[in-house]
C-alpha cells in the first residue's frame, strides 16, 4: 500500500508525518533540527529519499541540509550562497538604492529528473542552482537582470518563494518574488523577463500595473497544463492560460481575495485551493472561520470546506508555502497553520482532521506519495 | 592547544558534545583560532563569520577571560591563559532579549 511522507518546516525544527495510503492515522517524528528555523523541505521527485531542507537562523546564518533515506539521517552539504560578480543594488524602503545581502533561503526545489539538481530561492531574492546535489551553488543571475535595480522589499522581506520547473520543458523555470512579481525564462535560467501583464495593485504600487513590484504571494501549476499558472497575489486570485504573459482575475465570490498558499488537485487541472484571509492588516481567517476555498472551475466560483475546520474563534494564518497535495486517489490536501497545526483532508477537501495539533508555527508542508 | 567552548546549535552541527580542542600555531590571534576552528569543523563556515567578508555575524559574541573581544579586528592576540589552555575561548550566541 501507499504511504504518504509529509515534510513540515516550522519555526522550530522539522517534522516529518507518515501515514499509510488511508491517512486516517499519522506518526509525528521527533524534531530534526531543533529550534533552528526550516523555512522549506522537499524531496526529489527522482528520488523520493533525497530529501533537501533549508535551515537558518538569525544568529548562525543558513545550512542546507540533505538526506538519501527519506529523512532518518541527515548531512550538512554547501551553505555559501555567494551571488554573482558585483552583486549591485536594489531599491530600499525609502527610495534609495541597497546592496543585495544574502539572508536565507525561503525554498528549494528539486529538479523532476535528477536527485542532484536542486534550485534555491533567496532572500535577497535570487534564484541558486545546484548540480552537485547540494554541495556548490551557483546563482543565476540573469533573474536580477529583469529589472532587479526595482525590486523592493516587502516588510516580510525580498524572497523568492516559488520555483516551478516544467518536466517536459526543462529549459523553462518560472520564479516568484515578495515584492518584485512572476518571472519567467525560457532557456534553462540563463535569461528572464517579467511576466506581471493584467497584475493591478492599485493600493501597493504607484502604478498599478507596472512591469515589476507586485507583491505575488506564491503560483501554482499543473504538470499536465505547465502553462496554466494559479497566483495567490497580495490582494487578487489570478490565473493565467498562456504561460504567465498575461493574467485575469479570477477571485468571483471569496469572502476576500487576500491569501498566502493556492495549490492543484493532483487529478483536476482545474480544481484550486486558496485559504482567504481577512487581510494585509489582519493576517487571519475572515470571522474567525478558518475555511479552504475550493474551485473546481479554475477559479470564480469557489464553495467554502468547512468540515473538520475551526468555524469559531481560529485566528491563525496560513503561510504561502504550507499547503501542499500527494498524488493519491482521492487526491490529499494538507495545510499548515502560524498556530501550530497541520489539518489533512483524504478527500480532495470535503473533510479536514488535524493532523498535528500543537507544532511550533509552520512556515512549509510538502507531501511525498511513496509507493 | 586551545580550548573552544560553542554555544549550543553550533555543537549540534559541528557534531561535538563538549568544548573542542585546537592545535593553533603562534601567534595566537582571534582571527587563527576561528580559521583553525573553521578547518577543523568545515561546517562551521558562515556560521560564525559571513563568507566572503569574513566578518563576525551580528548575534555572535567572542569572549575570553570575562573580557568581550567581539569588536576586536582578527589581529588581536588572545589572552596568555588561553594561549596556555588554562581558559577558554567562548563563542556565544547573543541574547535573543525579550
Amino acid at each position: 500500500m501507499s504511504t504518504v511522507r509529509l515534510l513540515v518546516g516550522t519555526r522550530k525544527g522539522a517534522f516529518i508525518l507518515t501515514s499509510d495510503g488511508k491517512r486516517g492515522r499519522w506518526k509525528i517524528s521527533q524534531p530534526h533540527f531543533a529550534g533552528w528555523e526550516l523555512y522549506h523541505l522537499k524531496g526529489s521527485p527522482a528520488d523520493p529519499h533525497r530529501l533537501y531542507a533549508s535551515q537558518s537562523s538569525g544568529w548562525f546564518g543558513q545550512q542546507i541540509q540533505r538526506s538519501n533515506d527519506g529523512g532518518k539521517t541527515w548531512e550538512t552539504v554547501g551553505n555559501e550562497f555567494k551571488y554573482d560578480g558585483t552583486p549591485g543594488t536594489h531599491q530600499w524602503y525609502d527610495g534609495t538604492q541597497h546592496p543585495w545581502e544574502f539572508k536565507r533561503i525561503w525554498h528549494l526545489e528539486p529538479s523532476p529528473s535528477d536527485p542532484d539538481l536542486v534550485y534555491a530561492g533567496a532572500e535577497d531574492a535570487a534564484l541558486f542552482r545546484s548540480t552537485d546535489g547540494g554541495r556548490t551553488w551557483k546563482e543565476l543571475p540573469g533573474l536580477r537582470s529583469a529589472k532587479g535595480h526595482l525590486w523592493s522589499p516587502g516588510a516580510g522581506g525580498m524572497g523568492l518563494h516559488t520555483i516551478l520547473l516544467d518536466a517536459n520543458r526543462p529549459e523553462r523555470i518560472y520564479v516568484a518574488i515578495s515584492a518584485a512579481g512572476t518571472f519567467r525564462s525560457d532557456d534553462a535560467g540563463t535569461t528572464w523577463r517579467p511576466v506581471n501583464r493584467g497584475l493591478k495593485s492599485q493600493f501597493e504600487l504607484p502604478d498599478p500595473q507596472a512591469e515589476v513590484g507586485h507583491c505575488v504571494h506564491r503560483i501554482a501549476m499543473h504538470p499536465s497544463r505547465p502553462d496554466v499558472l494559479f497566483m495567490q497575489k497580495h490582494w487578487d486570485v489570478m490565473r493565467s492560460n498562456d504561460a504567465g504573459d498575461s493574467w485575469h482575475e479570477v477571485s468571483g465570490n471569496l469572502p476576500s481575495d487576500f491569501g498566502f498558499p493556492i495549490d492543484v488537485h493532483a487529478h483536476e487541472p482545474e480544481t484550486i485551493y486558496v485559504v482567504p484571509i481577512k487581510s494585509d492588516s489582519e493576517h487571519f481567517p475572515p470571522d474567525g472561520k478558518l475555511r479552504v476555498y475550493r474551485s473546481r472551475s479554475g477559479g470564480n466560483e469557489w464553495e467554502p470546506l468547512t468540515k473538520g475546520l475551526p468555524q469559531k474563534d481560529c485566528y491563525v494564518n496560513v503561510l504561502r508555502d504550507a499547503m501542499a497535495v500527494d498524488s493519491l486517489e482521492p487526491c490529499g490536501i494538507y495545510f499548515g497553520t502560524t498556530g501550530g497545526q497541520v489539518y489533512a483532508s483524504a478527500n480532495g477537501g470535503d473533510s479536514w482532521k488535524a493532523i498535528a495539533h500543537d507544532l511550533p508555527a509552520v512556515l512549509s508542508v510538502e507531501a511525498q506519495t511513496l509507493p | 592547544m586551545i580550548r573552544v567552548v560553542l554555544p549550543y546549535h553550533l555543537r549540534n552541527l559541528a557534531r561535538v558534545d563538549q568544548e573542542v580542542h585546537l592545535d593553533v600555531p603562534p601567534p595566537l590571534t582571534l582571527g587563527s583560532v576561528l580559521d583553525a576552528l573553521e578547518a577543523q569543523y568545515p561546517v562551521l563556515r558562515g556560521t560564525i563569520r559571513d563568507h566572503g567578508t569574513m566578518k563576525r555575524r551580528p548575534f555572535v559574541r567572542f569572549f575570553a577571560c570575562q573580557e568581550d573581544l567581539s569588536h576586536e579586528p582578527a589581529e588581536t592576540m588572545l589572552p596568555n591563559e588561553v594561549v596556555s589552555g588554562k581558559e577558554p575561548f567562548l563563542v556565544v550566541g547573543a541574547m535573543a532579549g525579550g
